[in-house]
């Protein structure tokens, strides 16, 4: 199940531009990985090369190597959407299908792919990612209705249910809970502890005390200065990055000196 | 220079606005539809006792209520509010000046139409009818057979050509494809209606007609319709649902299938709806390319047939000496019955929207 994935040297670009230089981290299985930063400094782009979604933005490309298990996504003849398959994603804002129901957009990941499974093995495979996303219990009752009628924090777990149902080695998010009020925030933080158990989860965040609540590992990005590409400052224990840090830069970071 | 002295002492703003008082002067209530009332008031009695021109009268009428109002309300209220009051009489007017040839052609239409808009002009062709009866039953499965073949043509073609220019074009050819598609919508239709005949005179020679170059040129006209309309629907699809939908591993043709066309397929249906509606009454095209027929013939790929317009049109323009009437109340009720067919055709679009519009609430 849950999957190491190692970063060597990636470069990031847009097009020319190149908008995250020189990253290379190793992320742990089983475990959570923060990426805090300023704004613009290339967390989320960094965050979507993992699971090639940045090569959806027209001309946008990547040099240097992520390897899952040993493996390179980038490498000759991989299919994007293989890769997919295996890192999940979550993103800012919550995004549930609007034309299909809550059962639906849960199970919208076979569905959507034409999976054959039969009614009761969907039934139960809804009511668990359900269930790991706690949101069952608000929900159970009104699964044919639409997923858009859920509120803000609810259609965000039900994002996560979507995410999981699919059962990804690695689930990426960014910024999960930063359309989100404090009690949501609050369930979707408790989520992500348990679902560490099973998951290799990366988490981009602008909450520095989410990072510290949820993640094992934090890494900081940082523009090297303004017009340079972003990229990694340092990444260490999360205890580490917060108490003592390596670099000048994340200390002011976290400490809030940064300006 | 400038800038030391405003360093050492800001000077105080501009008075640009002058002090505006919390409270000023009124109209009563009811007099603006008061002044109004009165000036159509008058502008009728000109029009039925006087003899004058309706058109003229009301123009005037609106003027009048225009001026009145301003002056008056510039006296009591102050230029602000007179300018307001002026603003929207002229607002007004322009609306209704706008609505009135609508209506006009609406009244018209149903009033000379009902007169011949009976079961004997359904249930019967003109074979045979040389004055009086007759009907246009089979202009009206004609006008449905060839639009529903050209509607069978363009709505794959066009969707397809703008899911193509939404989701995969890009570069020159894209933006190629979206121009020559921006000047098909401006072309006359008649332009249409000459390029099928030529075309089909190719392969059969002169004096072809047959129902399908028809629904051939309609479909000239009503691709680049469908393209258009099919395109803003696929742009106001959000990226994140695409994103979302990649993000569970489903490849590209899968998402365009199954999450972005049943998000748009409201806005598409109800495009094409209206693009269908848009061509059904096109009489020039089919006058060359189709012809009209006495009798029926329903099959499109085979000779004349009559079409709703087209009927129309040669009954008025064929409309002999004697009983003449006739063939002019057929004329209206053939119109009356495309105008019902183009707003049949609207409300099921409305009708489709809301059932195909993706629901927040249950």
């Amino acid at each position: 199940m849950a999957k190491r994935i190692e970063v060597k040297g990636l470069d990031i670009y847009y097009d020319k531009f190149l908008a995250v230089q020189g990253v290379t981290m190793t992320i742990e299985p089983r475990s959570v990985t923060a990426l805090i930063g300023p704004s613009g400094c290339g967390k989320s782009t960094f965050l979507r090369t993992l699971n090639r979604m940045h090569e959806l933005v027209p001309k946008a490309r990547v040099e240097g190597k992520v390897l899952m298990d040993e493996q390179d996504l980038y490498g000759a003849g991989v299919d994007p959407v293989g890769v997919r398959r295996h890192i999940g994603m979550v993103f800012q804002r919550p995004n549930p299908f609007p034309t299909m129901s809550i059962y639906d957009n849960v199970a919208a990941g076979l569905k959507l792919n034409n999976k054959r499974i039969k009614k009761a093995d969907l039934d139960a495979l809804v009511e668990r990612s359900l269930r790991s996303a706690n949101l069952w219990e608000e929900v159970k009752d009104r699964l044919p209705k639409p997923g858009s009628g859920l509120s803000g924090g609810q259609q965000q777990r039900l994002c996560i249910a979507r995410a999981i149902a699919v059962a990804p080695d690695v689930l990426l998010m960014d910024e999960p809970c930063s359309a989100l009020d404090p009690i949501s925030t609050q369930a979707i933080e408790d989520l992500i502890t348990e679902l560490k158990e099973q998951y290799t989860i990366v988490i981009v965040t602008h909450n520095m005390q989410q990072a510290q609540r949820v993640s094992d590992v934090t890494g900081f990005f940082n523009l090297k200065a303004i017009g340079e590409p972003g990229g990694l400052v340092e990444i260490d224990t999360t205890t580490k990055i917060f108490t003592n840090p390596a670099n000048q830069s994340t200390e002011d970071y976290v400490s809030g000196r940064f300006g | 220079m400038s800038t030391e002295t405003t360093l050492d002492k800001t000077p105080p703003p501009p008075d640009v606005l002058p002090p505006v008082p919390l409270s000023r002067g009124s109209l009563p209530r009811g007099a603006a539809p008061g002044v109004l009332l009165a000036f159509v008031v008058v502008a009728a009695a000109l029009w039925q006792l006087a003899d004058a021109n309706p058109a003229v009268c009301g123009i005037g009428a609106a003027l009048g209520y225009s001026v009145v109002i301003y002056a008056w309300s510039r006296a009591v209220e102050g230029p602000r509010g007179a300018f307001d009051r002026l603003v929207t009489a002229i607002v007004s007017s322009a609306f209704v000046l706008a609505l009135l040839p609508l209506v006009s052609v609406l009244t018209t239409v149903v009033d000379r139409g009902l007169e011949r808009f009976d079961s004997e002009f359904f249930n019967n062709s003109m074979l045979g009818v040389v004055n009086e009866g007759g009907g246009a039953s089979h202009a009206v499965t004609g006008t449905l057979i060839i639009t529903g073949i050209a509607a069978l043509m363009s709505v794959p073609i066009g969707m397809m050509t703008a899911i193509y220019l939404i989701e995969y074009g890009r570069g020159r050819l894209a933006r190629y494809i979206t121009f020559f598609v921006d000047v098909m919508t401006g072309i006359p239709s008649i332009v249409a209606g000459l390029f099928v005949y030529a075309l089909f005179e190719l392969f059969y020679g002169p004096g072809i007609r047959m129902g399908f170059m028809g629904s051939v040129a309609l479909s000239v006209l009503m691709i680049p319709v469908v393209v258009r309309s099919t395109e803003e629907m696929l742009k106001l699809v959000p990226n994140e649902l695409r994103e979302a939908s990649y993000a569970l591993a489903v490849p590209k043709w899968r998402t365009i299938l199954k999450v972005v066309l049943p998000t748009a397929i409201a806005g598409i249906a109800t495009g094409v709806t209206l693009a269908i509606a848009r061509v059904i009454g096109e009489t020039a095209p089919l006058l060359i390319t189709v012809g009209i027929t006495r009798g029926d013939n329903f099959d499109p790929f085979n000779e004349r047939m009559a079409t709703l317009s087209v009927y129309s049109y040669t009954q008025y323009q064929n409309a002999p000496g004697f009983a003449r009437e006739a063939f002019v109340d057929r004329a209206w009720a053939a119109a009356l019955t495309l105008i019902l067919i183009v707003m049949a055709l609207n409300l099921v679009a409305r009708l489709i929207a809301r059932l195909f519009a993706p629901k927040t609430r249950s």
